[in-house]
């Protein structure tokens, strides 16, 4: 396939994205379905239903599927962490297939995520680099939800700690850091024991509270309710 | 209306029924009672009486059923054609019925199975490009949905125990490889949906242009509810097969043009609205959105509760009390793994304490024992899993019908088994209020990069992503890490004086309004 202008890529996802809603259930649709899924790999985009119907009619007719094509949607689902893709892919692939030997590797990588064990994770990816390789932004998107994690959970983070979640050491490290202090409102402090902390964005996770009173806001919607009997 | 149809494995001897039913069975034997029955439903047919249609549908046809035919099936439309001036429709209407008591009854052979796809096809395809012009009732538009699915789902079990079939029975499944055909399945459902512009319908009536749920889908200017009806528990069908197959997303999102938090057209039939929030809840399970399984869950079960007794003469009776106990085991897993007691209402808990307290408790020390009564649970209460494709003819002949189930089990289990240290963490949490990294790593037994992973863990799994992307804490017992001591946050049961409010000042109003209707002598 030769190099499509954006223009014209654009229009191709639009095109799968309405088969999808309009008319999902037909077989006729797996050639377009596939390549979408390649194109989500090269152009860094991501389409979880898309891929859902993609797997649904692997699933209606097993002789078609692609065992490359599914791996390269669970890479993806991977990346859409913190949202629960990835077992949602899972739930539709069926379980000889899932004991190969890539899928059991995928599997294992999401384990360490779900649990949060980002060294064994880093370690297990370092060994899988064809998996891994294969779809670019990858460790973009795992930093970013290691990040995530953290945010939840620390106001003060010390710098090993950061550095093992993120696979992201020395002068990298120090870089990173620098332009998350300026873009991101990130403050880096020295602590006591372990070097260098950094301080995290406050947010109501780690920050009790600033947790909206969610419980008493009442809906704009609701209100309407009444507004017959205020007026 | 079928009373076993949710057991896993369905009555044995399959093969020899076909003999059975032919015991003591004249299909052209029409007993005066049948006859009057086709005679005066066509008629109210005809004459679009709802409510003469409803008492015959759910309550004669019942009637005659246990007291002519317990088990055999009713006499074949044939015989009974000419009673209803042969009308196409009709006929098709009664096969329908024929089909559905022979499932709950009796066993369908491999023929029947494909006779009555056969018979929903030319049925459907009657509604979507005919203009019908009847009005059925909810409950009758409903079961056929139900049926539906409920027949498909049946198939593909039967399809998949391949291993005592009959070499004519095989011939049988490749001849007629389009009956029960997933594909058909589906995009009749779609088809449905989208005919009657039901979506657009629902839109509309939100922002007054429409009336559909006022009108509880009947048509009151001279018109038929059937395809507007159809295709809106099509949707509620959507959903039900998307969860036999696993995929939890697309069956929510073909459920989002309903607003389950109202009243609609979905509850004017108990055994939909019970369906649809059985499915509903059970999806955001597997997605992990614990609350809002558990907000629904709780909602059901008190409104069955409070409205069974007056289900008890009806022919889903039945089937309302084993949603009901499959419903509550649900409750309880989703307790177990977020425990947010105070999201279930009183009347609610103490049923769930009865029926599960003792599990429950089991289930939250998260050793091999909590493992078993997990698995136990979810084998109970989950939906009866599909595999969707077609067997492939050449390998050797076995059995695969258990095979979705069990990979939808194992991936559960799998999620609770992350979720076991979560637990521990809970207990010490609620304990402290501030704990040093070390202080706790001891206390656990565990390393401290080991606890950093627990706690971090904890976080994930506790801050779920909901529908729209946000993230949402559903966690109890709460904590932010500095540096390295944790500081506990316990979360605050709130007052929502706000929405006390609002009910007081509507209920207020009414009582106003009704007063001034009062007129003094």
């Amino acid at each position: 396939m030769g190099r499509e202008t954006p223009k014209q890529q654009q229009q191709v996802s639009y095109t799968v994205e309405q088969l999808v809603a309009v008319n999902p259930y037909n077989p006729d649709i797996v050639p377009e379905l596939e390549n979408y899924v390649n194109e989500q790999v090269s152009s860094q985009t991501y389409s979880l239903d898309a891929n859902l119907c993609l797997l649904r009619l692997y699933q209606f007719e097993p002789e078609r599927m692609s065992t490359q094509i599914v791996a390269r949607i669970l890479v993806k689902a991977l990346m859409a962490m913190p949202a629960p893709d990835f077992s949602l892919c899972l739930f539709l692939i069926p379980e000889r297939v899932q004991m190969e030997e890539q899928f059991k590797t995928l599997i294992v990588l999401s384990h360490y995520l779900e649990t949060g064990r980002f060294h064994q994770f880093w370690d297990e990816a370092a060994k899988s680099r064809h998996i891994v390789d294969a779809v670019p932004g990858f460790e973009q998107a795992i930093q970013t939800y290691a990040i995530h994690v953290l945010s939840l959970s620390y106001q003060k983070i010390p710098r090993p700690v950061l550095a093992e979640a993120i696979n992201v050491e020395g002068l990298s490290l120090d870089k990173f850091l620098e332009h998350q202090a300026a873009g991101s409102g990130w403050i880096l402090e020295k602590g006591h024991v372990r070097g260098q902390l950094i301080v995290l964005p406050r947010n109501e996770f780690n920050h009790p509270e600033l947790k909206k009173s969610a419980t008493d806001t009442v809906p704009l919607e609701h209100i309407t309710r009444i507004f017959p009997i205020l007026g | 209306m079928a009373t076993s149809r949710y057991d896993y494995e369905e009555a044995p001897g399959t093969y020899d029924d076909a003999n059975r039913q032919d015991i003591g069975y004249d299909p052209n034997f029409v007993p005066d009672s049948v006859k009057s029955f086709v005679v005066h439903l066509y008629r109210h047919i005809r004459e679009k009486n709802v409510y003469e249609i409803h008492q015959m549908y759910e309550i004669s046809f019942q009637t005659l059923s246990d007291r002519l035919f317990k088990d055999t099936p009713w006499p074949s439309v044939d015989a009974v054609a000419h009673y209803v001036d042969n009308d196409q429709v009709f006929c098709l209407l009664y096969r329908e019925m024929w089909f559905r008591h022979l499932y709950a009854r009796l066993s369908p052979t491999l023929k029947q199975r494909i006779d009555s796809w056969d018979n929903y096809c030319s049925l459907f395809q009657v509604v979507l490009h005919r203009v019908v012009n009847m009005q059925l009732p909810n409950q009758w538009l409903w079961d056929m949905v139900d049926e539906f699915v409920y027949q498909f789902q049946s198939f593909c079990q039967y399809r998949a125990k391949m291993k005592n079939k009959t070499e004519q029975e095989i011939a049988l499944l490749r001849q007629f490889d389009q009956a029960w055909n997933v594909y058909g399945v589906l995009n009749y459902l779609q088809a449905f949906v989208e005919k009657s512009n039901i979506i657009q319908i629902l839109e509309q009536e939100k922002e007054g242009g429409e009336q559909f749920t006022a009108t509880d889908g009947y048509d009151y200017s001279g018109g038929s509810n059937v395809l507007k009806v159809l295709g809106y528990f099509s949707m509620v069908g959507l959903l039900r097969v998307h969860c036999l197959l696993g995929d939890y997303q697309t069956g929510l999102k073909c459920l989002l043009p309903i607003d389950i938090s109202q009243q609609g057209v979905y509850t004017s039939v108990i055994g939909s609205h019970i369906a649809t929030i059985y499915h509903y809840g059970f999806a955001n399970l597997m997605m992990r959105r614990y609350v809002e399984a558990i907000h629904e869950f709780n909602k059901i079960l008190l409104y069955i509760y409070k409205t069974k007794q007056y289900h008890q003469k009806s022919p889903q009776y039945e089937q309302i009390l084993k949603k009901n106990e499959q419903m509550y085991a649900l409750l309880a897993i989703c307790l177990s793994l977020c425990p947010q007691v105070k999201l279930v209402e009183e009347t609610v808990n103490s049923q769930l304490r009865e029926k599960y307290g003792e599990k429950m408790a089991r289930m939250q020390r998260y050793d091999d024992e909590a493992f078993a009564i997990y698995d136990e649970l979810f084998s109970y209460a989950c939906p009866k899993f599909i595999t969707p494709s077609a067997p492939s003819f050449e390998e050797p002949l076995v059995n695969y019908n258990q095979d979705a189930y069990r990979l939808q089990l194992k991936l559960f289990l799998y999620e609770v088994k992350q979720q076991q240290l979560l637990s521990g963490v809970r207990t010490f949490l609620k304990v402290y209020s501030t704990i040093s990294l070390g202080k706790l790593a001891n206390y656990m037994e565990v390393d401290e990069a080991t606890l950093r992973s627990i706690l971090l863990t904890y976080k994930h799994k506790t801050h779920a992503v909901d529908s729209d992307g946000k993230i949402i804490s559903n966690a109890d017992v709460d904590f932010y890490i500095d540096d390295d001591m944790i500081h506990v946050v316990e979360s605050k049961s709130v007052k929502r004086y706000g929405d006390y409010f609002l009910r007081q000042i509507v209920k207020l109003e009414g009582v106003i309004t009704d007063m001034d209707r009062v007129k003094l002598e």
